[in-house]
């Protein structure tokens, strides 16, 4: 088994591209259409870049890639993403 | 609570070291001021960068041990091997030191205070946000009934051993049961092992009373947790869950 971590473990990277907080956001898997918090995804840093995988069928929903101050954020394996807006009140 | 809904991009920030305190032999809680810190949750976590005069930079997770308290911070770091980040954190990190971190970060794996019981289950340093939400729920005096199982290797290995016997034993709504893997302590009923479903499924928390479940160590230990949790007949919806491991993950 390779070594994964978690979703947690991307809060870091995707709070300073997001307003929103984004592990408690819930994806649906592009494949097999499992809905899971991205905190719930498996996440494998040994890499260029941080992947993550469906904690299901563990397809890839999500990869992120940070280089010389830009960042590749590639959602395909995602179809949609639910999170919590406040409304203002 | 301060931060909860607040929307903004999180940012790097430069906090400063106010004490230090050795937890262990391996272990260090360092207690942070960080100007224009928004406030925390119990379960979440900073990022630290450590950055060296040749521009190399190395980043790691740490979670957050403290309940909210202003800009102040406390972080509990384990000490690896072969650890860059964590040797220096716990070896050479001084009173008065910056220490760049980003954060808070994380909205579920959290503890919102409320009444509802809650089992909480540790692998090792993964006991360290949990002990926030412990020491939230003493601060807020929500009264919800926490049980604590904490899995670590040896006696000498327990993190707040002190502050954990005394709610113990000052306390009814906090149960604690320690599972010894490698060594016990003298005169311990049973010998070295690992979680098994009957310390899961103490009278009182069985998965009917569905308590919200949070779970955090190394992988094998999480994953080997949430199957035994599962099986018991807990909600799979129910267990929240948070692995860590040496590649920029929580350590």
């Amino acid at each position: 088994m390779t070594a994964h971590l978690d979703g947690n473990v991307l809060g870091g990277e995707l709070g300073e591209l997001f307003t929103a907080e984004i592990t408690a956001a819930t994806g649906r898997c592009a494949s097999c259409g499992t809905v899971s918090a991205i905190a719930q995804t498996r996440v494998y840093t040994q890499a260029p870049g941080m992947v993550a995988r469906c904690p299901s069928c563990g397809e890839v929903m999500l990869r992120l890639a940070r280089a010389s101050g830009r960042a590749w954020l590639d959602l395909r394996g995602i179809t949609c993403l639910e999170l919590a807006v406040p409304t203002g009140a | 609570m301060a931060g909860t809904a607040i929307l903004g991009r999180l940012t790097w920030r430069a906090g400063t070291v106010c004490s230090v305190r050795d937890e262990t032999a391996t272990a260090r809680t360092i207690a942070l001021s960080i100007p224009g810190w928004p406030g925390h949750r119990a379960g979440q976590h900073v990022d630290v960068r450590l950055t060296a005069p040749d521009g190399y930079s190395a980043q790691r997770s740490y979670s957050i041990a403290s309940a909210p308290d202003g800009d102040r911070v406390e972080l509990t770091v384990q000490r690896l091997p072969d650890g860059e980040v964590s040797q220096y954190l716990t070896e050479e990190l001084a009173v008065d030191d910056p220490l760049e971190l980003r954060g808070p970060i994380g909205g579920w794996f959290v503890w919102e205070p409320q009444p509802a019981p809650v089992l909480l289950v540790a692998g090792g340093s993964g006991v360290v946000p949990l002990m926030a939400m412990i020491r939230t729920r003493e601060a807020t005096g929500t009264g919800a009934a926490f049980r604590l199982v904490y899995s670590v290797r040896t006696p000498g290995d327990v993190l707040y051993a002190t502050e954990l016997a005394e709610r113990q034993h000052g306390d009814n709504g906090f149960q604690l049961a320690y599972v010894y893997t490698r060594a016990v302590p003298a005169g311990w009923p049973v010998p070295p092992g690992r979680i098994g479903a009957r310390m899961l499924a103490e009278p009182g928390w069985a998965p009917d009373r569905c308590p919200a479940v949070f779970v955090c160590g190394p992988t094998g230990f999480v994953e080997a947790t949430a199957d035994l949790l599962v099986s018991a007949g807990h909600d799979p919806a129910t267990i929240k869950t948070e692995r860590f491991g040496p590649s920029g993950g929580q350590q």
